[in-house]
């Protein structure tokens, strides 16, 4: 049971920490995302609304991380920033060791909203070639890649379908596809499967693993659903409200993504991780004091 | 029966119903007039009107080409401004703030009751007058709808284009254009049934004699009153072809994008 227990991390200690032992740091390979005393201020007429205070967040290339908090932590607020959607009062951010707007205007990441946003009077397939299309990419090209695109989310019978004929999960399964189309590798996932029903959720949960083998993009997810970041991530980023900050980094280590099958959810490690990021998240109550060991 | 058999016959059902309904109409207008004996300055009978149709097909067309044709370069002319300026208010917010207040103004007050000033404007032997009517009356819509339509952008669409780096014109091109079209079609909707009318109704302040709406009013004075429904048809007929003309557009339009 100790030798399970997750490896806490402090706030301001998370970017180092959270590297998992065994796995040296290479000081060459620039990391997908780096925030570095990260604060956003808004303004609002009742007051200033402090939503992210000195955060700090190391992403490695190839790594799945989730962000998991109460609403209000500034989860999606973080998100927003590395995709350069908006931008910090304090504090620094690099994508792939290029700030996010360059990282953006270089098209080094995809994107998912918790809304598929598929444009309502295009074909799955022109909806799938869209970022293609705005770079330029050649009408074959685009066409081969938006068929085998539909291919690897299941949905090349649907090709020439328009987004309402389809179901929200698979509209999200397109939305997803759209995300893969320029083999980023950096993926930015802002609650996809909010919306989603249980059993169409843990679906495309499962698919979106496979489909993150099979690319090796780095992914950051935002999700509010904690076997759903134990189920997909490497490590769990817990943050708590009021003012937006890294509680606790998580790891959570249930083996290859290419390996991890439905069956992990049932596993006994599983359940561990939940209960750690369970009690992460409790922890941001304040009921029990940082740094006590709860077991 | 058979399934196609079936749905043959509901199809038919579809045109059939109203036809079958439009026709016991005109029989029951027929009976009450001769039945009660109705003096023609009340209404006249179906037949006594068909009459008139058919005997004055020439004059008729005419007359309902002439107010088509002010109602036509009218809306063209309404709408090709509504769109500029729609394009122009949505690009920038001082001119759209400066004409919000023109373009409310312009839905309230009734335009055709400008005619006669119109038509001391710009002459009463010219038809200018009316177009001039109709073109206002269908700028309207068409802009305030358009405008709507071209500032309605979702957010998640605004995030997904920034995320992609796409330019302005991509932008526009791929998500707002094509987003502000339905809202377009609705105004153009609107737009064409109020074009006609009010190229009818300009008719009756003055102007050239030609026209549906002069003829009415000359076919009324001389007590021909038949040949006044009979010209009243001739308008609807009028209407009827420019809202299937506006419709059949956007029918075309809207379906055929959502075939790409």
């Amino acid at each position: 049971m100790n030798s399970s227990a997750p490896t806490r991390a402090t706030a301001t200690s998370a970017g180092t920490a959270g590297t998992p032992a065994g796995t040296a740091p290479d000081p060459h390979a620039a990391a997908a995302v780096e925030v570095r005393g990260v604060t956003r201020r808004f303004s609002s007429r009742s007051g200033e609304v402090v939503a992210l205070s000195d955060v700090d967040l190391t992403v490695r290339a190839g790594e799945f991380v989730s962000l998991i908090g109460p609403s209000g932590c500034g989860k999606s607020t973080l998100l927003r920033l590395i995709a350069d959607l908006d931008e910090p009062t304090a504090g620094e951010l690099s994508v792939f060791g290029r700030p996010p707007r360059v990282a953006r205007q270089n098209h080094d990441f995809g994107i998912a909203f918790q809304q598929a946003g598929l444009l309502p009077w295009r074909s799955v397939r022109t909806n799938v070639e869209l970022p293609l299309q705005l770079h330029g990419t050649g009408r074959g090209a685009r066409r081969a890649r938006a068929t085998e695109l539909l291919e690897m989310v299941g949905l090349a019978d649907f090709a020439e379908h328009l987004p309402h004929q389809l179901s929200g999960g698979m509209q999200q399964r397109v939305a997803i596809a759209r995300a893969l189309a320029e083999r980023p590798s950096l993926l930015l996932m802002d609650e996809p499967f909010g919306a989603l029903d249980e059993m169409t959720r843990e679906h495309v949960q499962t698919e979106l693993l496979r489909l993150r083998a099979e690319t090796g993009a780095a992914v950051v997810f935002v999700t509010h659903s904690i076997p759903e970041a134990v189920y997909l991530s490497d490590r769990v980023v817990v943050m708590s409200a009021r003012p937006g900050q890294v509680r606790e980094v998580v790891p959570v280590g249930l083996g290859e993504a290419r390996d991890r099958s439905d069956d992990v959810r049932e596993d006994d490690a599983f359940f561990d991780r939940v209960r750690a990021v369970r009690e992460a998240l409790h922890g941001a109550d304040g009921t029990t004091p940082r740094g006590v060991d709860r077991r | 029966m058979t399934r196609s058999a079936t749905t043959t016959w509901r199809r038919a059902e579809v045109v059939l119903a109203p036809v079958l309904l439009g026709l016991l109409a005109l029989a029951l207008w027929e009976t009450a007039v001769v039945v009660l004996e109705l003096r023609p300055f009340v209404v006249p009978s179906p037949t006594s009107i068909g009459a008139e149709l058919t005997g004055n097909a020439g004059i008729i067309a005419t007359a309902a080409l002439s107010t088509a044709l002010n109602a036509w370069w009218g809306l063209v002319i309404g709408v090709v401004v509504a769109l500029v300026a729609a394009a122009v208010s949505a690009a920038v917010r001082t001119i759209d703030e400066m004409s919000a207040p023109l373009a409310a103004a312009a839905a309230v007050v009734p335009i055709v009751a400008l005619a006669p000033v119109l038509y001391t404007m710009f002459g009463a032997s010219t038809q200018t007058a009316r177009v001039a009517v109709a073109a206002i009356v269908s700028f309207v819509p068409v802009y305030v709808n358009t405008l709507r339509g071209l500032r309605t952008v979702a957010p998640v669409h605004r995030d997904l284009l920034r995320a992609y780096a796409a330019t302005r014109r991509q932008a526009t091109l791929t998500v707002t254009l094509p987003g502000a079209l339905p809202f377009f079609f609705s105004g153009l909707r609107v737009a064409t049934s109020l074009a006609v009318i009010s190229a009818l109704v300009a008719e009756y302040f003055g102007g050239p004699v030609d026209g549906l709406g002069k003829a009415i009013t000359s076919a009324v004075s001389s007590s021909n009153y038949p040949l006044a429904w009979a010209y009243v048809v001739g308008a609807v007929v009028v209407g009827l072809l420019f809202f299937c003309g506006s419709s059949g557009l956007e029918r075309a339009v809207l379906h055929r994008r959502s075939q790409r």
